[in-house]
């Protein structure tokens, strides 16, 4: 008798044949996708030189360098908290890099590994007091924002001297350093960056963890429902605090690499790059509220911001115009966020 | 004529209780007590789980039905009393420790992630992987066809295990938890005012799957303040009001009328009717009142 009740979806007449576009429209990315496809279209129409490769590359690498953070944002933001300390955190990780390095005047991969020891522990202390606390992740993270900024600005003047760390492109290690984080990969004719491809690698990794791992499955318990999620044995707190941890990590790379990128970092840059990387991960379809999102959304609203960013210069616009923008995409994106979601809570 | 009151040691310490199969009860609580700070929630607790059997726990709102769910489900730690799983006395750390011991709560707000499928839900905290070492992932086809099947055997019949579980009725909620609780071998299965929120028709489904889980063999603990919904399924029930145990009986001692009367308590019934007679309250239902009155002092 119970054996007639399994049968395959298709056959049962309740669930109604959606159609591949249908499938599609229930993603939680479709609306970045739409958005960054009207956008290229619209771009490609206004300006002779945004389809050339070398506009797209350069607009690539704009938008891998919001879109590695929103990697990390993104998974924290499912996990149903915010980190407003990650703009000026990825310079803390570069001037930590840089100033230990010249100061003790050791190889330079020996700052590098302390720098991604000191992101990890940024990301880790932030978690943690949040789970000690358990205040919002806005007030944690805005007090780390706001500490960081002033031990960025205060320990490099103090050590250095300067506003700026010193130049430490004669040092030993920064020809390999920045092999790995700042150089270009030829193809074709056209330079691309590497920060592209570790972009790109860094969104396939943690799309499987997402999709395919235990702990993904834990990332969108506890942004779903923290409380639900700990009742059935999920380590609620060591999913979130291994997050802000992630976070960390992406910080680190990005700082590696804008401080391979030339030589030197200004201790005061960072402050409202924080923005940009939840901007990416809001328009790309993660909810603000948690539980829902994904990470290749990050990634078209980090690439839908290199558009807008690039693409503006490329059509010889005033830049001005580019805030405003933004600003609609925005509210756009969470306005379509927030009919997915009604439709997936409610029947 | 008043139900014949269980004697409590007598159904401890002698196994001749004619519901126990086995000679220790799967769960038993004695003299149970829990405060918090200078407030007693919950004192002298006395009440037994068995294999294939349903408890029943009904109180009104602040009986300290909730205070006791959370004593065995391992949220909170009792401050007097002992607590015994299949002999042995325990107290639990955290709703880890509890599930462990094969002690599965259902709770009527928090047993889902609304906006994850099905599927995952049903193996969260639990998932099949497959593969090795930092290459683990999620063995996604076992766990679906798991859930379809472990849900078609509970009788439930849904329509794709991939959508969000959200959008389920509540009742067909309670019933995946119920399920995944079953599924995971749970020996204990808790169920917290599982049909409170729910219509008629609802409510009887979910009464349905509370008969199937006894029936596969699982120790039921079913917490509500509905004994319309409680005598129908349960063969114990223990009655709590004010955080003490006003009544603990086997169901060939109780009839459900008596069992109504128990839980509302006649006296306040009779102060109910005088307060509506006084109010104007419509004569028909100062009437019914008045009838239900003179059934419980019967």
């Amino acid at each position: 008798m119970t054996q007639t009740l399994i049968r395959p979806p298709s056959v049962d007449e309740r669930v109604a044949v959606r159609n591949p576009l249908q499938n599609l429209l229930g993603r939680p990315e479709v609306g970045a996708l739409v958005g960054a496809v009207v956008l290229f279209v619209f771009f490609a129409l206004v300006s002779q030189t945004f389809l050339q490769p070398n506009a797209i590359a350069t607009v690539l690498y704009g938008s891998s360098t919001i879109g590695i953070m929103a990697v990390g944002v993104s998974l924290l933001m499912i996990g149903g908290e915010f980190d407003l300390s990650t703009g000026v955190a990825v310079i803390s990780s570069a001037l930590t890099a840089s100033m230990f390095s010249w100061y003790f005047s050791t190889n330079v991969w020996v700052g590098v590994i302390l720098a991604l020891v000191v992101s990890v522990a940024i990301g880790f202390v932030n978690g943690w007091i949040l789970m000690k606390t358990k205040l919002p992740s806005f007030i944690v993270t805005l007090a780390t924002f706001l500490m960081l900024t002033g031990l960025n600005l205060g320990l490099t003047r103090l050590i250095g001297g300067s506003v700026s760390s010193p130049s430490i492109s004669n040092m030993d290690g920064f020809k390999s350093a920045q092999a790995i984080f700042a150089s270009s990969v030829t193809i074709g004719s056209v330079d691309v960056k590497i920060t592209v491809f570790i972009w790109i690698a860094l969104v396939a990794v943690a799309s499987w963890v997402l999709l395919r791992t235990k702990v993904g499955n834990w990332i969108f318990a506890v942004g779903g429902d923290s409380n639900a999620a700990r009742a059935v044995g999920v380590p609620v707190k060591a999913t979130k605090i291994g997050l802000f941890m992630a976070v960390g990590f992406c910080g680190w790379i990005l700082g590696m690499h804008n401080l391979f990128a030339f030589d030197s970092v200004q201790s005061g840059e960072g402050v409202g790059n924080e923005f940009l990387y939840i901007i990416a991960a809001v328009i790309g379809g993660c909810l603000l509220t948690g539980g829902y999102g994904s990470a290749v959304g990050g990634a078209i609203g980090a690439f839908i911001f290199g558009m807008a960013n690039k693409g503006i210069v490329y059509a010889q616009w005033n830049p001005d115009w580019f805030k405003f923008f933004l600003g609609l995409m925005l509210l756009l994106a969470t306005i379509v966020n927030l009919i997915v979601k009604r439709r997936a809570e409610l029947k | 004529m008043n139900a014949k009151q269980i004697d409590q040691q007598q159904l401890l310490k002698d196994e001749k209780d004619p519901l126990t199969h086995t000679p220790v009860h799967l769960l038993s609580l004695e003299n149970v007590g829990k405060h918090y700070g200078n407030i007693v929630a919950l004192r002298d607790v006395t009440m037994a789980v068995d294999n294939g059997r349903v408890t029943c726990v009904l109180g009104d709102n602040g009986a300290g039905k909730s205070t006791l769910i959370k004593i065995i489900a391992g949220l909170h730690q009792h401050d007097e009393g002992v607590l015994h799983i299949m002999g042995e006395e325990r107290k639990f750390d955290s709703p880890r420790d509890a599930l462990d011991a094969g002690i599965a709560t259902v709770y009527q707000d928090l047993a889902v992630v609304p906006l994850m499928p099905i599927w995952r839900n049903f193996f969260l905290g639990s998932e099949l992987t497959s593969g090795f070492g930092p290459f683990k992932s999620l063995d996604v086809q076992a766990m679906k066809d798991i859930t379809k099947k472990e849900l078609a055997e509970m009788g439930i019949d849904l329509r794709d295990v991939e959508q969000p579980i959200g959008q389920l009725s509540g009742g067909e909620r309670q019933c995946v938890a119920i399920a995944r609780a079953v599924y995971f071998g749970a020996k204990v299965l808790i169920l917290d005012e599982p049909t409170a929120a729910l219509g008629v028709k609802q409510s009887g489904v979910v009464l349905r799957y509370i008969l199937q889980a006894r029936d596969r063999g699982l120790g039921v603990i079913f917490i509500t303040h509905n004994p319309h919904h409680a005598f129908p399924v349960g063969d114990r029930f223990l009655l709590l009001k004010r955080g003490k145990s006003i009544g603990y009986y086997d169901k060939k001692d109780i009839t459900l009328d008596e069992l109504t009367a128990q839980m509302a308590g006649g006296a306040e019934l009779a102060e109910l009717a005088h307060e509506l007679e006084q109010l104007g309250g419509h004569s028909d239902v100062v009437k019914e009142v008045q009838a239900e009155v003179a059934g419980t002092s019967r």
